[in-house]
């Protein structure tokens, strides 16, 4: 079997995340960055499955130049190889062009049995790539999946929803996007490190992928952001030791407040 | 005109306060016409009027043993390219199929807006709350028909109305029903208000050590609705729909009281917008107190109670 992950590299969630004042972008140089925690648990997802029942597993990436760490991270997880596209044209590229670029490279890679997603990036947090790459290859999409078998050319699993919690099955190839209930993401041991080194990664540009510059980056773009502004940081107020009297206070401080 | 779509969020055979704010915010844009999707029936018919639209699309046929977000795309593709904008629920299933159906437009898609206004030419402007609510921003679709979802709270409800009710039959593609449901349970309604909805969210962590009870009371006396931190749905003390954060609901309530909850990045993503925080925490270094108004340190178990007591006792 062969398993296509899609990822991300990020902003990590405690840096000071923000936007570049001219464009409205992401800001990504000069901050610490990762592979998306929420693709993590793709990546654990395919190497358990490849650890079970054989085949490989190769992790896609689109990002700029740092986003070779997310690679290595994946392929020190345990995944086979990884192609990263990287391309200064993909500079404020939004989530139809992500799906455009993120499925020509699957094409070229030479499709899947499964295509693995996290439900979101941590960044932009859209959860609507997914989706649209699997509408891109032309394949049954299943969101916010927790739990995923394979056997035979079947995926079967649960996934949850705000309303309902069902039980499916899909015949392969599929897109699948998994949630954070799904597994614990491994730590990669020391071995697993070094033999990550020997791996291959793949960079290439929007031409091996046959996608015009204009499709994507702020000229293909769908969407535009006007305007990003940081809001007040909160700050600490009241603090009370409960003496047996806290329950107390905090109910005479909503009350005071008008708050119940 | 052309008419804005609005897919409605039910709940069993009620639809969802969220919805007909949504179809309040959409009259800014053009004339709400509400897409009800599932069985319909008289009870399903008044919900859909108290939400005010002009027009009803009742869409039937969705196949039952599949996942359907897909297919409701497919069957409002058509409308939807003819509307001024297609306004969905900001939920796991409303942004898939947003999702699916910006894809079919070629179309833009804006998530999780907080407000939706008109710009001097009539289009939507969205505002959002990003980076676990530490930016404000405001974006827009800037190709094909403008695809939004739409968090609750974003207008007030307005009147109900007399809509014309239009049928509307699913015609799912193969790749539609091509994952096939082999069981699903709904989530009851239970009696608590809607997380998501609620004027006041009481919040369990770790620090409940898997004992909600306290927060259930504390909740019951506010009639506020209970939320919990991913430490206790993952040790499966509280179920996944309560969670709030990043990988669960955002809320923006009135008040949000985090009760042995030490206030993780990912979980403030959920909750940081709140008007007012909250906190009970045995650790007065505990990051949920920096960003609390009002903080007790010291044992849930001990002050969720008392305070409860008090509230009641107030009451009388
Ligand atoms: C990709 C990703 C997504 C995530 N998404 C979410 C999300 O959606 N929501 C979420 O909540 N988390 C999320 N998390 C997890 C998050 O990082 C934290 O691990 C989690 O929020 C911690 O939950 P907690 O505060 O209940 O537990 P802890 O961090 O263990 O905190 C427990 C707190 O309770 C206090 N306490 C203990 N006993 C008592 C007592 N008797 N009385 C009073 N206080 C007491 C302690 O002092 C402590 O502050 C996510 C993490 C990742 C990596």
């Amino acid at each position: 079997m062969r398993t296509v992950v899609l990822a991300k590299y990020v902003p990590d969630a405690t840096a000071d995340r923000r936007f570049d004042p001219a464009d409205h972008t992401t800001v990504r140089d000069d901050i610490e960055s990762r592979l998306s925690e929420l693709d993590e648990y793709a990546v654990e997802q395919a190497v358990r499955l490849s650890e079970q029942s054989g085949g490989e597993v190769l992790v896609v990436l689109m990002g700029p130049g740092g986003a070779a760490d997310a690679a290595l991270r994946a392929l020190q997880m345990g995944a086979t190889a990884a192609v990263h596209v990287r391309d200064a044209a993909l500079r404020g590229t939004d989530a139809a062009g992500t799906a455009l670029v993120l499925a020509a490279a699957v094409g070229r890679a030479g499709g899947a049995d499964l295509v693995l997603t996290g439900m979101a990036s941590t960044d932009a947090g859209t959860g609507l790539v997914p989706a649209m790459v699997a509408h891109r290859l032309g394949l049954p999409f299943v969101g916010y999946v927790d739990e995923l078998d394979v056997a035979g050319g079947t995926a079967t699993g649960a996934r949850e929803t705000e309303a309902f919690r069902e039980r499916f099955e899909v015949a392969l190839p599929a897109v699948v996007a998994v949630t954070d209930h799904i597994n614990e993401p491994r730590y990669p041991s020391f071995k697993a490190i070094m033999a990550a080194k020997k791996k291959p990664v793949e960079v290439i540009a929007l031409t091996d992928l046959g996608i015009a510059p204009d499709e994507v980056g702020f000229a293909g773009a769908r969407t535009a952001v006007e305007s990003a502004l940081r809001r007040p940081a909160r700050s600490s107020g009241e603090v009370v030791k409960d003496d047996g009297d806290g329950g107390a206070r905090m109910v005479a401080y909503l009350v005071d407040n008008r708050l119940i | 005109m052309s008419e804005v779509l609005v897919l409605a969020q039910r709940d069993g055979d009620e639809i969802r306060r969220a919805t007909a704010e949504t179809v309040a915010l959409a009259r800014a844009f053009g004339p709400p016409a509400l897409v009800v999707a599932g069985p319909w029936n008289d009870g399903v018919a008044r919900s859909a009027a108290a939400a005010g639209p002009e027009k009803v699309y009742a869409l039937s046929g969705l196949p039952d043993d599949s996942v359907s977000a897909l297919a409701v795309a497919e069957s409002l593709a058509d409308l939807a390219a003819r509307s001024v904008a297609v306004l969905l629920p900001s939920t796991r299933e409303g942004k898939e199929v947003a999702a699916h159906l910006a894809a079919r437009l070629e179309s833009g898609v804006v998530t999780d807006a907080v407000r939706l206004e008109p710009d001097a030419e009539g289009r939507p402007v969205a505002t959002q709350s990003v980076f676990a609510g530490t930016f404000t921003v405001r974006s827009r679709v800037t190709r094909g028909v403008p695809v939004v979802t739409v968090k609750p709270g974003a207008a007030e409800p307005g009147p109900a109305t007399e809509p014309v009710v239009v049928p509307l039959a699913a015609t799912p593609s193969p790749v539609a029903t091509a994952v096939r449901v082999l069981d699903r349970s709904v989530r009851p309604k239970g009696d608590r208000p809607q997380l998501t909805e609620a004027e006041i969210v009481v919040s369990g962590g770790r620090g409940t050590a898997g004992d909600f009870s306290a927060v259930e009371a504390l909740a019951d006396a506010l009639g506020a609705a209970v939320g919990a931190s991913r430490a206790a749905v993952d040790s499966g003390w509280y179920p996944h729909a309560y969670q709030v954060g990043q990988t669960g609901v955002t809320v923006s309530p009135q008040v949000y009281l985090a009760c042995g909850i030490s206030g993780a990045i990912q979980h403030l993503a959920g909750m940081q917008t709140a008007k007012t925080i909250v906190a009970v925490n045995k650790d007065p270094e505990a990051p949920i107190m920096a960003v609390a108004d009002f903080a007790v340190v010291g044992d849930l178990h001990a002050v969720l109670p008392k305070a409860t007591e008090e509230i009641v006792a107030r009451r009388r």
